[in-house]
This record gives C-alpha cells, structure tokens and sequence, in this order.
C-alpha cells in the first residue's frame, strides 16, 4: 500500500496559519510589555519557541535514526534526514533572532554569556556536518546507516551539550536574555501558543518536504516504467539525500 | 474598520527595539518564504517532468515494435 | 570477548611500534604547537586560564590528528574484511581500537605534558600532579570513545581527513570544557586552588553515556 505523505496537509496548514496568526495576535496586542527590556522582550516569543523545537528536533531525528537501525525500514531513513534538515534551519533561525536580541539588548551581535546561544552554536556546528558526511559516501544503503549512527550520537549530544555549556558559564555572570520561568499568566499563555504555532510549522514544513521527495521518487519510477531503463537521465551525481523507492518502501525493493 | 484596527495598536517604537524586534519576526517570515519558493521550483520541476512524460508514448520509441502491447496500458488517458 | 580484544589490542600496539606512524606524529605536533602558541601570544610564561586554554586545545588537535589514522589502514588492506570473516564479537574492534587510542594518549601525555611544564607553563606542577592526572585520564577516556567512533565513521567517506576533525571537535567540546575548568586552578603559582569535582563530575557522565552509545552504534558500522 503506496503511502501518501501529502494526506492531512491541508488540515495540517490551515491549523498551522491560524496558530500563527493568533499567536501574532497574542504577541502585539495582548501580552503585556516586561519591565526591564520593554519592546524588545517580544522577540522571546519567536527566539525561544525556535530553540525549542529545533532542540526536539534534533532528538527527534535521532530517535527516527535508531528506528531506522531498529527496521532497516529507509523511510525512516528519509524522516530523519528530514527531521535533522528542518531542525537545522529553525537553529539557524534561533542563532540569528538571538543575534538580533543581544544586539539589541547589549549592542553586540554576540555575547559569549548566554548559554543557549553558545550551546546552539556548538550544536550548529554539528549538525551542519550532517549533509557534507551524507554526500561523502556513495553506496546509499551505507549512506543511510551511517547518517543514522550520526544522528543517534549528536541528538545524545544536545542534551549533554546543554548541561556542560551551563555548567561553564553559570558562574560567571548572570543570564543576559531572561529566563523562562516566573512568568506572568498572560505572558505564559502567549508563549505557550507561540510554540505551539511554530511546532506546528515545523510538522508542516517537514510533512511537505517528505511529500515532496515522495511524489518526485514516484515520478522518476513512472518515467522508468515508461521510458524503459534506458531513458532515464543520468542521475546528476551523487546525492545527499535518502533514496526512496516509488512504493515508499524500502529501497531494495522488497515489499514495502 | 482600518481605524478600528489602528486604535488597537499599541504604539509601536520603531525607531528603537522596535527594528529589532521586526527584525526577529522577519527572520521567521523569510524562513517560511524561502521554503515555500524550494517547493514550488520541486513542483514545476515536476510539472515539467510529467509533461514529458505524457508526451512520451507519442514519439516512437525504437523497442516499441517488439514490445507487448500491454506496454501502451501504462499510458495515461 | 576477552582474548579477542587481546588479541587485537596486541596487533594494534605491535604495528604500532614497528611502523611509528601515529605517536611519535602526535607528540612533536603538541611540542611545536606550544612552540607556535609562544610566538602566536608573545608569551614566556602562562599560567590559569590562558595555561589550561593551551595545554587542552594542543591535546585536543594532536589526539584528533591521531584518530584519523586509527582506522585507515584497515580500511584500505583489508583488515575489516578480515575482521568480519572471524567468528568474534564485533564489538572487540572497538574495545581494542578505544584502548590503542587510549596508550596513545597516554604516550601523547607523557611527552606533552612535561614539555608544557618545561616551555610554557609558569607555575610549578609537583603538588597539582593528582588532580591533573585525574583529569587527564577522565578526558582520555572520552577523546578515545568520540575519536574511535567518529574515525569509524570518517574513514568509509571520501574526503575523510577532514571529516574527522569535522565530526569529533564539536562532539568533544564538553571535554575541553571540562578539562580546561578542571585543570585551570592547578595552573596558578603561589595560591594552589583544586580542582571543581564538579568538573570531574561532567568528565565521567560524558565518558559513560558516550561510551555507551558507542558499544550499541559500533557494529551498524562494520557491515558490508
């Protein structure tokens, strides 16, 4: 039974937009200015939610890795490539919004004494070895097995990363950004729908690129069955990215 | 209803964290727009591919002869 | 299980000692790059922080350089062919390859260390000597699990003399971290601070949780 990665993504967008839009909503019109920073604490509402699902994230791609160990299954292969690849651009985002808050803040574009910042980008790092480790190897069965044993040891690496950044810096001077916690109800609620939203768009994003690589698998196995085995162009070298069959199963071409 | 909408909002400091705080919150918005714009290159590319494909059984191919005429079934209406 | 890592471990050391190409590398790459930090900083002598900063970042690139060697002439002889025919656990490999890497750093350490003590170092080291071996063996523990894993990893891609280091310095991050707060108070003369159990603490949660992922992950490695 040929999955379809695209069913309830339109349910999943429309949520997701109107999430987004009350949380927008929340954000400007409801929740109340903090005492010390003034306007620009709104930018904790996308910062933090940011970081927070691009931690869960990654842990989430390891999870979907040690699956895809456990089956042999590659469309967990290809979740978690996913998974991973869409986390790194929400930490990307965090970097930057983060960036754009110390600077407005302190007036630096970096401080090393933020924690979060400081774990994000050791674990940017990281992660942004992903791809490049993918693309070096060619034999994708192996490709696949390889990423996944990656992605097992960095997502056990986020929280250990965590805990060894604070452990560095708690000493040192006192959080720069403002904590998450003591917060008043209607800054809670604002928060708390802000991440929902942007989780929400996470499961969109991510639920479209799988949908995407799924239909563009499908259309290359129809050429073949078509064209014949001779027509098909040539793959444009090597390839990053998961292979997965037309039937959505796994690429050797047993049942799926 | 624009002053409606106008009265409500509270007054927005852009010439001091306000830039800033846009600033963050374009961040997102460019995020999203840039995947929408990847997605839809992937669907026109596919379009393409796909018109090709309809076009396919059209030319003759050079087995086409010797192959069984179950081959045309595959051909979409 | 046990003779079988023996047996690796033995082969490991005795192509070690006949070829000569990892240690001996390792340690004059750490002896010129204190050479290197005392030009680059214009210092005769450093002490605390700035000490802990350079004794750890010399070790740390000299025992990733080392790393990338571990697997590299199995990979191009044969050797995990070899390895796989035999009827053994796998996990051997890595116990074996954890240990050699581990005699490396040791050796690393032993020709490091004094060296920094000698060329760099502006404090006295007697009295600080158990703590900083303490230090050292924890950190040990964690570079050679994180090198041994990620040279495993490294050495089947195409561009794997980068990967490595790629892969392994971000991963060892909480090591420098913990090896450098922990080893900073013995680098200061006079006032001998000690070192933060705290730091010590860290060391072996990331050496065991590492360790652990490590044996599970190893053999998904070495199919074919």
């Amino acid at each position: 039974m040929t999955p379809q990665y695209g069913r309830g993504l339109r349910t999943l967008s429309i949520l997701t937009v109107a999430m987004l839009a009350l949380a927008l909503v929340l954000v400007f019109f409801y929740a109340p200015l903090e005492a010390e920073q003034g306007f620009l604490q709104k930018i904790f509402y996308v910062h933090v939610p940011l970081a927070i699902i691009a931690l869960s994230g990654f842990v989430i791609g390891g999870l979907l890795a040690i699956q895809h160990l456990r089956t042999r299954d590659s469309r967990w292969d290809m979740r978690s490539y996913v998974v991973i690849h869409m986390s790194l651009i929400f930490a990307v985002g965090t970097l930057i919004t983060g960036s754009i808050w110390a600077k407005g803040s302190w007036g630096h574009w970096w401080v090393w004494n933020e924690p979060t910042l400081v774990s994000f980008l050791i674990i940017f790092l990281l992660y942004a070895t992903y791809q490049p480790l993918r693309f070096a190897i060619e034999d994708p069965e192996r490709q696949s097995r390889y990423a996944s044993v990656f992605a097992i040891t960095a997502g056990a690496f986020v929280p250990m990363n965590f805990i060894a950044v604070r452990l560095s810096s708690a000493y040192l001077h006192p959080r720069v950004l403002g904590s998450t916690s003591n917060l008043p109800g209607s800054m809670a609620l604002t928060f708390l729908v802000s991440l929902i939203a942007l989780a929400l768009l996470f499961a969109t994003l991510c639920k479209l690129e799988l949908t995407a690589k799924h239909t563009r698998a499908q259309v290359r196995a129809l050429r073949r069955r078509l064209a014949g085995d001779d027509e098909l162009p040539a793959r444009r070298g090597r390839s990053a990215v998961p292979v997965i069959s037309a039937t959505g199963g796994p690429a050797a071409g047993g049942a799926g | 209803m624009a002053a409606l909408i106008l009265a409500e909002v509270p007054a927005l400091p852009l010439n001091t964290a306000g830039r800033y705080v846009a600033a963050a919150y374009i961040v997102l918005f460019v995020i999203v727009v840039i995947y929408v714009a990847i997605i839809g290159l992937r669907l026109s590319r596919l379009e393409r591919d796909l018109g090709e494909m309809l076009e396919l059984p059209e030319r003759p191919p050079q087995h086409a002869e010797t192959e069984q005429p179950a081959h045309t079934e595959s051909t979409p209406a | 299980m046990r003779r079988t890592v023996g047996a690796l471990l033995r082969k490991e050391l005795l192509v070690e000692l006949r070829t000569l190409e990892s240690v001996p590398g390792m340690s004059l790459f750490a002896v010129t790059t204190f050479v290197v930090f005392h030009f680059a900083l214009n210092r005769s002598s450093v002490e605390g922080d700035l000490a802990a900063g350079i004794l750890w970042v010399t070790l740390l690139f000299a025992a990733v350089l080392g790393a990338n060697r571990l697997f590299v002439a199995d990979a191009d002889q044969g050797g995990f062919d070899g390895f796989l025919l035999a009827p053994v656990d796998r996990t051997a490999m890595l116990i074996s390859k954890v240990l050699t890497m581990l005699a490396y750093l040791v050796v690393l350490e032993l020709v490091a260390v004094p060296a920094f003590a000698l060329l760099l170092l502006g404090a006295p080291l007697g009295r600080a000597l158990p703590d900083l071996i303490a230090t050292l063996a924890l950190c040990d523990v964690g570079i050679a699990v994180i090198g041994t894993l990620v040279a495993a990893l490294a050495v089947q891609t195409r561009a794997r003399d980068l990967l490595g280091p790629l892969l392994a310095l971000p991963l060892l991050l909480p090591v420098v971290i913990g090896g450098a707060r922990a080893s900073s108070p013995l680098f200061v003369s006079g006032h001998l601070g000690s070192t933060q159990g705290r730091w010590l603490l860290s060391l072996a949660l990331y050496d065991l949780v590492f360790g652990l992922i490590a044996y599970a992950l190893f053999d998904f490695l070495l199919e074919d």
